[in-house]
C-alpha cells in the first residue's frame, strides 16, 4: 500500500508542519467503459467498490455519485453501530457488519474511529419489557451478546438518566449490547475511498446520473452529467434517491423516502460514555469526540426530498430528551440538519437484483444504514459480482414483496435504528 | 413542515393532518383474481416521485375528512388541494 499511515509517516510529517500529506484519493474523468458502475459515494457504495476490487478483483470500476462523497446520509446520522435485531436474518446481517467493524480500521488502514462503548435500549411500559426481552433472548440464541438490565442497573450504568416512576415514560429497564457503539461516519467513507482508490477504482464525484439505458432487459450504461458510461454491471446505493434512480430504469421499488433529523449540542466535557436509545419516545444521545450531544430524532410522515425536517419532531424528541436527561435541560443546540432515508414497508434493507439483467440496488436502508456499511458493501459486491445472493443477504431480496416473505423488523426491533 | 389548506376547515398547521401516502392508488375491483406480483403492486410499489405528488391526507386532528393535495416533494410547496371524488386540478 503507497503512503502507508503509521506512526513513522506522522513523525515525518510532522517535521514539515504536515504540509506535505499526498492526497488520499485521485480525481479522474470518467473513462468510456467500466466492468462495474456504483451509483451512489456514500459509505455503502465505496465499501461496495472496495470488496469489488479486493475480494472479487474485479478492479475496473467507477464510483459516480452527484455531490461530494460522504455527504448524503454517510455524513447525516448518528454513528450508531448495533446489532441486536430480532429476526435470525437481520441478526445475521447486521452482526457480520458488526464483525468487520471490529477490524477496520487495520483493514483500511484508516483510523474509523470504532469505539464499543455499548448500546443501552430502554423500555418505558410493559410491552416495551416483553419486546427488549424477547429480542434479548432471540439475540443471544443467535450469538450476539445482549443483556437485560432492570431500572437500577441502568441507572448505574448511565447514572444521568432519571429513572423516577414519576416521570411520564418511567425506565422499567433496558438491554445492552456491549459490542455495539459509534464510529467516526466521515472517517468510513474517506477510508473506503481511499481503499478502493489504491485497488484502482475511479471515484467521480460531481457526476450526477440523468439516466439508465437498457438494451431490453439488459443494463448497458448510464447518462451522467459528465457524458454516457458503459458498463453492464450497474450497482445502485443511492438512499432516499433509489427510487429517482429505479424510475430511470423503469423499475418502482417498494419505498418512501422521508426527512429524518438529527442534531448537536455545544461541545461540553464528558458526561456520557456510551449510547442511549429509546424507541417508545424516539429520541437517542450519545456524546461525540468533540463533546458534542449527538441527538436523533425521528421522521417525517411524508414523503419528501427537502433535507430539512419539521420543527415539531424536532421538539418532541427534545421534549423527551429533557426529561430522561433533566441535566441537559440549559444545553444549547448547534446544528439540526436532516438526511431523506428511503424506508421500505418492513423496514428492512434490499440488496437484490432486479428483474434488469445486470442492474442491482442496494436500497431501503431506512432510518439506519450506517451501521451496517461495511457488511452491506461487502454482501452487495458479492451479489454484484457473482449475479447471486450470499447467503447472508439472500432474505433481503426484492421478490420479498411479492412472495410475502417480509422481514418485519418494523414492529419488532423498533423503529428506531 | 408547512401549512395545509383543508378543503373543509381551512388553513391549518401541517401537524393537524396525517399522510395518506401516494393517491389514485385504485382498489383492484376483482381481488380473488389479481397474481401476487399484481398484490405487491398494490401493496408495497410505489412511485416515490421527487418532484409533483398526488397524494392523501387525513385533517386527523381537526374535521378528519380525507382529501387530496398535489404537493411539490422536493420543496415542500403546495399546488392544490381538492376533495375526494374531485378530478385533480392539474393533469395527473
Amino acid at each position: 500500500m503507497k503512503n502507508k499511515y503509521s506512526i513513522f509517516s506522522l513523525i515525518k510529517n510532522a517535521f514539515s508542519s504536515h504540509e506535505n500529506w499526498q492526497r488520499a484519493w485521485r480525481d479522474p474523468e470518467p473513462k468510456k467503459e467500466y466492468d462495474a458502475i456504483i451509483v451512489g459515494g456514500g459509505g455503502h457504495g465505496l465499501a461496495t467498490a472496495y470488496y469489488l476490487a479486493k475480494k472479487h478483483k474485479i478492479t475496473n470500476i467507477a464510483v459516480v455519485e452527484k455531490g461530494w462523497i460522504g455527504g448524503g446520509n454517510t455524513g447525516r446520522n448518528t454513528t450508531i453501530i448495533r446489532s441486536n435485531y430480532l429476526w435470525d436474518a437481520s441478526a445475521g446481517l447486521y452482526d457480520h457488519a458488526l464483525k468487520i467493524w471490529e477490524g477496520l480500521s487495520q483493514e483500511l488502514n484508516y483510523n474509523v474511529m470504532f469505539s464499543q462503548r455499548g448500546v443501552m435500549n430502554l423500555a418505558h411500559n410493559l410491552q416495551d419489557v416483553r419486546d427488549l426481552k424477547r429480542r434479548t433472548h432471540a439475540n443471544r440464541l443467535n450469538g450476539i451478546d445482549a443483556v437485560w438490565l432492570n431500572t437500577d442497573e441502568v441507572k448505574k450504568f448511565c447514572p444521568i438518566i432519571n429513572t423516577s416512576p414519576d416521570i411520564r415514560y418511567p425506565v422499567l429497564g433496558g438491554t445492552l449490547q456491549k459490542r455495539a457503539g459509534t464510529a467516526r461516519h466521515d472517517a468510513v467513507a474517506w477510508g473506503y475511498a481511499r481503499g478502493a482508490d489504491q485497488l484502482g477504482v475511479d471515484i467521480i464525484q460531481n457526476c450526477e446520473v440523468k439516466g439508465i439505458k437498457r438494451d431490453g432487459d439488459q443494463v448497458i450504461g448510464i447518462e451522467t452529467s459528465k457524458g454516457y458510461i458503459k458498463s453492464k454491471k450497474i450497482g445502485v446505493v443511492a438512499a432516499g434517491h433509489s427510487s429517482v434512480i429505479a424510475n430511470m430504469a423503469g423499475l418502482k421499488l417498494p419505498l418512501e423516502s422521508k426527512p429524518l433529523q438529527a442534531l448537536v449540542s455545544e461541545p461540553v466535557k464528558p458526561i456520557i460514555d456510551t449510547v442511549v436509545m429509546s424507541n417508545a419516545v424516539h429520541a437517542y444521545v450519545s456524546q461525540s469526540d468533540k463533546g458534542e450531544l449527538v441527538i436523533g430524532a425521528g421522521t417525517d410522515s411524508y414523503v419528501s426530498y427537502t433535507q430539512k425536517g419539521s420543527h415539531n419532531i424536532v421538539e418532541e424528541t427534545l421534549r423527551a430528551i429533557l426529561e430522561l436527561y433533566p441535566i441537559f435541560s440549559r444545553m444549547k443546540m448547534l446544528r439540526q440538519w436532516g438526511g431523506i432515508v428511503d424506508i421500505c414497508p418492513d423496514a428492512s434493507p434490499i440488496i437484490s437484483k432486479t428483474q434488469v439483467k445486470g442492474l442491482y440496488f442496494n436500497c431501503g436502508w431506512g432510518t439506519g444504514g450506517f451501521k451496517a456499511t461495511p457488511g452491506s458493501g461487502d454482501l452487495f459486491a458479492h451479489t454484484i459480482a457473482n449475479d447471486e445472493p450470499h447467503k447472508l443477504n439472500a432474505a433481503f431480496n426484492i421478490n420479498r414483496f411479492v412472495s410475502g416473505d417480509l422481514v418485519d423488523e418494523h414492529g419488532a426491533a423498533a423503529v428506531a435504528h | 413542515m408547512f401549512i395545509i389548506n383543508c378543503p373543509y376547515c381551512g388553513e391549518r398547521d401541517q401537524t393537524e393532518f396525517s399522510s395518506g401516502g401516494e393517491a389514485h392508488i385504485a382498489r383492484p375491483k376483482q381481488p380473488t383474481e389479481l397474481s401476487d406480483d399484481e398484490w405487491a403492486e398494490f401493496l408495497f410499489m410505489r412511485k416515490n416521485i421527487k418532484g409533483i405528488q398526488f397524494e392523501r391526507w387525513n385533517h386527523s386532528h381537526g374535521c378528519r375528512k380525507w382529501f387530496n393535495v398535489v404537493r411539490d416533494t422536493s420543496n415542500d410547496k403546495i399546488h392544490a388541494v381538492y376533495k375526494m371524488g374531485e378530478k385533480p386540478p392539474v393533469n395527473k
